[in-house]
């Protein structure tokens, strides 16, 4: 089957006929696919491993933000670099911007919030706290900003909520309205959260743990809505919503990524790897997920490039398998975003690159496993 | 109260102490014997008698006193009853009167009979009345090569890993499962006999043999502390060797299936398969050598006749020792004597020696049997030439000799048909500075021997011959760094193949494939493909899958190599992989598939192992740690005649559309299952979608969502590019 929908290429055409594995020969089709068509645009500009990387709602701007202290924003369709903010003094850990590419939010291990204007470059205002700060997500609205902080000297993991004024011009700070101090605080109970992001419902937010459990927190009380212990069986690395917010995939340090429902936690699907995962990404409109990982910086020496499994995977989201594979990276893959109409996608590795891939005409045409219509 | 002042450990139970500490005293009497025999006498010659007794004992080294002697009496006439009972120390003290004392002749009139005082009761209860035997219900044995019926054709292979040990049947993807997953506990290492028929685990008290459709233990040869096993070619021998020199405890089982205190500081055991019994045992270690400047130890240390009938061993610099089987006797009692010997070979019986041996028996009149044949070598002494020599045995006649100079070293190597074989020679310049091969091959069905010598400038690291084939490959190399490993260091090759032609009969260079890395051929057991890898190298692990017939069909593959204009040009690659870190290789014996592996004895990165097809293509893969063996198990030869297997050949096409017609039926079925499958994980997904998106709209009601469809905004980028610019002056 697989063989009609990608078969262009007589030569691979022959290959599939020889078997009836079916699996096998399609993971090898699609591989030949993207990376013989695949427009691959390597960036420099960082200098040290990428942390994270977010496009904006409409895809046109790619942030990316890395342990070398600076914000990178570029257009993604041709990898010009629009322009940077500097200011943070530690590793960028994460980024995150609005849905109008007005404001952008990143924290740091220099313990800074700091709150941007996406245009002019300014920073329009920072937080300060005790520790570094690991992951900060946009509500919905784009009024409210949650950030998780680090567990470290004597500190506990805190999740903090402020409350983001768009009334003002934001060319400059706006301390009266701008609030100072955190609309809500808390500190979650048992294992640290490692990330988090809000939920379709209001002051709902859903987060991941070190010890490889999602919860679901009232942000307004600090309580815990609902939990899953079991998720994961290691620290979970990424988190990323559905386009509607009903459902999350989540990747973890156990080799697997999973999609869990967001209102009851529940495991929807599970893809299992034989590599320690950093990110997963959806991609909309397609019924993939992308996977991206590798064998940590520590023991890659150790082996082969090859064995260091840099590969960014692409999973069929409902039948949890492999479909393929795109190389690029010279080391463990950190983050994944997909382009938000699903025309490319962006992975940032430890390597210090972001490459973006746009997928060719053939992947939007390819329907490998037939002409099931399966809802976004 | 009553209560409280009741003894509280009235109640408890002690008696489980009580026999735990109970000392219990040896009341058997195993330490009593009976002597008969003894004179009848009255009271006053008892002491003489009695002290006459201990001293015939004590001459014997049993240990008695005049007290432990009781005599009993007939009172009535005042005599003694004529036997005794001698108490001893210990059973076994009593043990070792018996067997010395008994049939002791006291004097010319009486003769002592010693009994265990045990037996003389139990055998006084004897059922006098004779029973018949029960005879054992006969048990058919499994049938040990049930395997090979197998309806789907299907290979077998082991992997052992860890500690454990599966046994898989490989066919077509679909077919591929586990057989057996015995449970052996703490062995070394599992061995296949050479036709399939038993598979051996090494442990510490001997070696085990396993077998059968159940997998049930076929046989035992307790050789502790076992390192090293090999079958003979017919499975019906297996010799064993362990570092440890045989010790034999006291009191050991003693039996034809154990070692006999005769074969203590021996180390080499051969054993009858099927019986068990253990047949001879020999020494390895050499006396004239201080263990400082211990050599390596050859192995196979006894190598086997083809048929079975002998087995021989050479004394590096001495001899040539040939046994003859079953009875394991030095074959006319003495061995070949040849100065300076350093190695030799048994010729391998073809599959046309095999068939004239069956037929011979049958029909035809007895030809006459063709004797095995050896070969072996000697080196340079002082001004005698090196000497490679083909012999007959048993009737010991050299056949032929060539004389060598400037050898190095000598390699031996038959074709598996024992058509031709083939000498590899290393060869010094006069200076000794540097090495170069030459081949000296000697075409063994032909009259006379006649020998042709391939030179070449660069060192053979391998030489391999095509099996059934004509032709041959080798890995040479002139890399500086040969014979220098280190880590990270990869040597450059350069592999080549030869082939007979048959126009001028000699050997011709097919292709050189320059510039590799590959270091190791394996040929497929069928001939015409085979796999160049890169074996033990840090870096590089390449597999490159050769067919040296591309062209030709094989029916009229003989013709097509013949024809000169397309002298090479049928070599072909297949297909390339990578197994990172692969150190043994190994085709099926149908040579369809090719497995991979990488053992946790050679390193522990990415053990595991993965089998190919021949083209090429990875078929599975298996990443596991502690991963230490993969081995496919063997096949005996076809029981076809040439004539049937020339006709299934011709009739291919027929017998495929069986096959065809069977995988496309398995096919349609496996998609259907899967089509099914998947339409089903569809409808679940597709269900669960939408609860959600139903519950989202509830939810939100009527907001209206923010962001409307927006229109795809173009991009249009302008590029002006100078592609050439000239200036040009004008000059008026």
């Amino acid at each position: 089957m697989a063989v009609q929908m990608l078969g262009q290429n007589k030569k691979l055409g022959e290959v599939v006929t020889y078997g009836t594995d079916l699996f096998f020969y399609k993971v090898t089709l699609w591989r030949v696919h993207f990376a013989s068509s695949a427009h691959i645009t390597p960036e420099t500009g960082h200098e040290r491993s990428l942390t994270q990387i977010k496009f904006n709602r409409e895809g046109d701007l790619l942030f990316t933000c890395s342990k070398d202290l600076v914000i990178n924003v570029w257009f993604s369709h041709n990898g010009e670099r629009l322009g940077t903010y500097d200011g943070h003094n530690g590793t960028v850990w994460t980024v995150d911007v609005d849905s109008e590419s007005r404001f952008m939010v990143s924290g740091s291990a220099d313990n800074m919030l700091k709150l941007w204007s996406v245009a002019t470059g300014k920073c329009l205002h920072t937080w300060e706290f005790p520790t570094a700060v690991k992951r900060v997500a946009f509500s919905e609205d784009d009024r409210q900003v949650v950030c998780i902080t680090e567990q470290r000297m004597g500190y506990q993991c805190a999740i903090r909520v402020f409350d983001i004024n768009r009334e003002g011009d934001g060319t400059k700070p706006n301390n009266e309205t701008e609030s100072k101090e955190p609309l809500y605080m808390f500190n979650p109970i048992g294992s640290k959260a490692t990330v988090c992001a809000f939920t379709p419902t209001p002051n709902v937010i859903v987060t991941g743990h070190e010890s490889g459990k999602v919860a679901l927190f009232n942000v307004k009380s600090g309580e815990e809505i609902e939990n899953n212990e079991r998720a994961h069986m290691d620290v979970v690395t990424d988190l990323q919503l559905s386009k509607d917010g009903t459902y999350f995939i989540t990747s973890s340090k156990d080799k697997t990524a999973r999609i869990h429902d967001i209102k009851s936690l529940m495991v929807i699907k599970t893809f299992s790897t034989e590599t320690p995962l950093n990110s997963a990404a959806l991609a909309p409109n397609l019924p993939y997920v992308l996977l991206g990982g590798g064998q940590e910086a520590m023991s890659v020496t150790t082996t082969s490039l090859r064995q260091g499994k840099f590969e960014t995977r692409f999973w069929h989201k409902v039948f949890e398998e492999e479909v393929g594979r795109v190389k690029g990276h010279f080391g463990p893959v950190n983050t994944i975003a997909v382009h938000p109409a699903g025309t490319s996608y962006a992975s940032g590795g430890e390597d210090g690159f972001v490459r973006v891939h746009h997928f060719d005409e053939s992947y939007f045409r390819a329907k490998p496993y037939g002409d099931l219509v399966i809802e976004d | 109260m009553p209560g409280l002042t009741r003894d509280p450990t009235e109640d408890i139970d002690y008696s489980d102490i009580e026999a735990k500490y109970e000392v219990h005293f040896d009341d058997s009497l195993d330490n009593t014997v009976v002597v008969d025999g003894i004179p009848v006498i009255d009271k006053s010659k008892l002491e003489k008698l009695l002290s006459k007794i201990a001293k015939e004992f004590n001459k014997k080294g049993t240990s008695i006193k005049v007290d432990d002697i009781f005599v009993p009496w007939d009172d009535a006439k005042g005599k003694s009853k004529g036997y005794a009972f001698i108490d001893f120390r210990t059973a076994d003290e009593a043990e070792l009167a018996i067997v010395a004392m008994h049939n002791h002749p006291f004097d010319a009139k009486h003769t002592f009979k010693v009994n265990r005082f045990t037996d003389i009761e139990k055998y006084a209860e004897m059922d006098e009345t004779y029973a018949e035997p029960e005879t054992e219900e006969y048990v058919p044995r499994e049938h040990l090569r049930a395997w090979l019926a197998d309806s789907q054709g299907r290979d077998q292979y082991i992997t052992h890993r860890g500690e454990e040990v599966e046994i898989h049947w490989h066919g077509k993807p679909s077919q591929c499962e586990i057989a057996h997953k015995p449970k052996w506990e703490h062995f070394l290492y599992v061995a296949w006999s050479p036709l399939g028929t038993y598979v051996g685990t090494l442990h510490r008290q001997g070696v085990r043999l396993w077998g059968g459709p159940s997998w049930k233990p076929q046989q035992r040869f307790a050789h502790p502390l076992v390192k090293l096993i090999d079958f003979s070619p017919c499975e019906n021998y297996l010799v064993t060797w362990s570092n440890e020199p045989i010790v034999v405890p006291a009191g050991a089982p003693q039996g034809p299936q154990y070692l006999s205190p005769d074969d203590e500081g021996n180390n080499l055991a051969v054993w009858d398969v099927k019986s068990g019994h253990l047949l001879r045992t020999f020494s390895t270690f050499n006396e004239n050598e201080t263990p400082s400047q211990k050599n390596q130890m050859q192995w196979p240390a006894l190598k086997w006749s083809p048929d079975d009938k002998f087995v021989a061993r050479v004394t590096p610099g001495q001899m040539i020792s040939v046994y003859e089987l079953p009875s394991m006797y030095l074959h006319e009692k003495k061995s070949l004597k040849i100065e300076g010997v350093v190695d030799f070979e048994w010729c391998p019986h073809g599959d046309k020696d095999i068939d004239d041996g069956v037929n011979g028996a049958g029909s035809k009149p007895p030809k006459k049997n063709k004797e095995n044949m050896l070969a072996y070598w000697t080196p340079e002494v002082a001004n005698q030439p090196a000497r490679v020599t083909l012999l007959s045995f048993p009737s010991r006649t050299i056949l032929r000799q060539k004389n060598l100079f400037n050898v190095t070293e000598c390699k031996l190597y038959w074709q598996n048909q024992g058509e031709f074989f083939c000498v590899k020679v290393d060869r010094h310049t006069k200076t000794k500075k540097s090495i170069f091969c030459n081949l000296e091959i000697f075409r063994v069905r032909e009259k006379d021997y006649p020998v042709e010598v391939v030179e070449l400038k660069d060192t053979v690291t391998d030489f391999s011959w095509e099996p059934n084939g004509e032709r041959f490959a080798i890995v040479s190399s002139n890399d500086p760094n040969l014979g220098n490993p280190g880590p990270g260091v990869t040597i450059k090759t350069d592999v080549s193949f030869y082939q007979l032609d048959h126009d001028k009969n000699d050997f011709k260079l097919l292709r050189t494939l320059t510039g590799r890395t590959s270091n190791a051929i394996r040929w497929s057991p069928k001939g015409r493909h085979l796999v160049l890898a890169t074996v033990g190298s840090s870096t590089k692990s390449e597999l490159e899958f050769w067919d040296l017939d591309f062209n030709s069909v094989d029916s009229v593959r003989k013709e097509a190599s013949a024809s000169k204009d397309d002298w090479g040009t049928s070599v072909q690659l297949l297909g390339t992989g990578d197994h990172y870190g692969v150190t043994d290789l190994e085709w099926d014996p149908s040579g369809r598939y090719l497995a991979t592996s990488a053992s946790a004895w050679r390193h522990t990165l990415e053990n595991g192992y993965a089998i190919w097809d021949f083209k090429g293509q990875e078929l599975e893969k298996h990443i596991l740690d502690r991963f230490k063996q993969f081995i496919w198990r063997p096949r005996p030869r076809t029981l076809l005649t040439r004539e049937q297997q020339r006709k299934i050949r011709k009739n291919l096409r027929e017998y495929s559309r069986a096959f065809d017609e069977e995988d496309a039926a398995e096919e349609s079925n496996v998609s259907a299952e899967l089509i099914a499958l998947r339409k089903r994980l569809v409808d679940e997904w597709n269900a669960w979608r939408l609860r959600c998106k139903k519950e989202l709209l509830e939810e939100r009601g009527q907001k209206e969502s923010r962001h409307d469809e927006e229109e795809k905004e173009e991009i249009e980028v302008w590029v002006d590019e100078v592609i050439e610019q000239t200036e040009e002056e004008v000059v008026e």
